[in-house]
């Protein structure tokens, strides 16, 4: 599904998430999080940065390693993307969702 | 002399073993090393709290399977020295090796959630993970009087991750059969955000848990376990209280791979995806579950990665590149209960999608539909896994890469 965000014509899939990391930018995050109820502050970008980091060298993602990444822990990731806060950040991010295999 | 080291002797390595035995000429040393004396057909656990299979069902002793050509020693691993090319074992021994291959796999670690271990452990917390986890699950189910079970997923990555799935549907099935499913509760707590995570297995599936009365509990991260309470908590402040918890608990890697200092924080080890070479060093290739690449944590994937892995090792002791690559390939089988199951086949570029397995348009297996003919599937599987799988003979019509044929892939086009 083609759509324009800030301007910029992306594709996403049919659950809101990016289908590719490289049309990502900033304003995009910001209208995406606003979507999810979030507005982005300081302390959301190095957890959005981490996540493509790890989704770029192709590692599957939990709670667990964003806790362990050293830039929050899982409450403060909780506080920062309430209500789902792996599926919330990787939207934002311009990663996929995190899943299992059906 | 040449040396090649295998750690580990379930699917993974057993059936590398076997490949390489095949292959090495008589210049190689095959040294396989793990401590257990009984190879476990882990396919098996998921069936034994029901009372289908019972533990002398589903074990052999690890030896049966070893190459004779290998060595095995039955000792366990405190550590790989992977700048000198060497592993020590408990009893002190250290094994040089030219090329190893980790196949260590991966297993439940409930202490790494708070609270989960205690006096309720295997009293009102089971797992099925382990042979003794299913055992005893076994006997809690025969006598119990029903209450609320809860079928919980700690986090992800898991071994099988339709396990859990397939203990939900099969326990509905147990209860009615047992005239009790008015009296049982069944739900399904999971930290993603539902049952069925992929559009096309969700928008063909999605309709069994609600058949089937499964009330699924989505998004659910556990913090802590409650065991006297008999409650679980989650990172949200979110509840859920239980009679019986059947729990899939964090799984971890092998403890020796944190002591070589190469793991990730749950001792998986980075491999290259397609590969199978460990970004540890270049003699270093990993196999099955130990991997942290992307692809589910199942046999079959072990079982099509063993093809993979035998041709880049030895293109990697012939001073070649490795040109063979893994494409994510896994196939399985889901148990729905009462004689019927699923059968999925997917890799890292497709989602389960339906169509017919092996055979292109003939089958004779549905995917992604339930079916009587694929229960026979899984049931048969287990003679296929001791005999042709683990002993690395070829299983005809299924091929270690994903066949795109005989399969709806436009049902992915939406």
């Amino acid at each position: 599904m083609e759509t324009t965000i800030a301007g910029q014509n992306i594709n996403l899939n049919p659950e809101g998430y990016l289908l590719d990391l490289n049309q990502w930018n900033p304003e995009i995050a910001e209208h995406i999080a606003q979507e999810e109820g979030i507005e982005l502050g300081e302390e959301h970008w190095p957890v959005l940065k981490f996540l493509q980091e790890q989704h770029r060298q192709e590692v599957a993602l939990s709670i667990r390693k964003v806790g362990k990444s050293g830039i929050v822990n899982i409450k403060e990731f909780y506080a920062l993307f309430p209500g789902g806060p792996l599926k919330k950040a990787s939207r934002i991010a311009g990663i996929p969702k995190p899943a299992s295999c059906i | 002399m040449k040396d090649i080291v295998i750690l580990g002797a379930g699917t993974a390595g057993t059936l590398m073993s076997n490949h390489l035995a095949q292959k090495l000429n008589e210049e190689w040393r095959i040294t396989v090393v793990d401590q257990r004396k009984v190879h476990h057909y882990q396919p098996g656990y998921l069936f034994v709290p029901f009372g289908v299979y019972n533990e002398e069902d589903i074990i052999k002793p690890i030896e049966k399977f070893i190459p004779e050509r290998a060595v095995l020693y039955q000792e366990s691993i405190v550590k790989v020295d992977a700048d000198n090319d060497r592993v020590h074992l408990e009893d002190g021994s250290v094994l040089p090796y030219d090329v190893l291959v980790v196949a260590t796999g991966t297993d439940i670690a409930p202490e790494e959630i708070d609270g989960m271990l205690g006096p309720h452990w295997h009293q009102s917390v089971f797992d099925f993970y382990s042979l003794e986890g299913a055992v005893k699950l076994h006997e809690k189910l025969k006598n119990w009087e029903g209450g609320h079970l809860a079928v919980h997923i700690a986090e992800m990555p898991i071994k099988c991750p339709v396990a859990p799935l397939e203990f939900a549907f099969l326990a509905d099935a147990y209860f009615e059969e047992r005239g009790m499913r008015d009296k049982v509760k069944i739900s399904f707590i999971t930290p993603m955000d539902g049952a069925f995570t992929k559009p096309v297995a969700s928008a063909h599936l999605g309709h069994l848990l609600e058949e089937k009365n499964i009330e699924v509990v989505p998004n659910f991260n556990i913090m802590s376990l409650d065991g006297e309470a008999k409650k679980i908590l989650d990172y949200e402040g979110k509840e859920v209280s239980y009679d019986l918890l059947v729990t899939v608990p964090t799984n971890k890697g092998a403890e020796f791979v944190e002591r070589s200092g190469f793991g990730d924080e749950l001792n998986f080890i980075p491999t290259d995806k397609a590969t199978l070479q460990s970004k540890v060093k270049e003699n270093i290739f990993v196999i099955g579950d130990a991997t942290n690449i992307p692809a589910s944590k199942a046999g079959s994937v072990a079982h099509f990665e063993g093809e993979i892995l035998l041709e880049n090792v030895l293109r990697f002791i012939n001073g070649k590149t490795l040109s063979s690559r893994f494409d994510g390939h896994a196939n399985c089988f889901v148990e729905t209960g009462h004689g019927k199951a699923l059968l999925i086949d997917f890799n890292y570029t497709h989602q389960p999608v339906s169509g017919t397995f092996p055979i292109p348009g003939i089958g004779p297996l549905n995917l992604l539909k339930e079916s009587r003919m694929n229960h026979m599937g899984k049931m048969a599987f287990k003679w296929i896994y001791w005999n042709m799988l683990i002993t690395g003979k070829h299983i005809p019509f299924v091929s270690a890469k994903m066949n795109e044929a005989g399969k709806n892939l436009e049902e992915t086009i939406v």
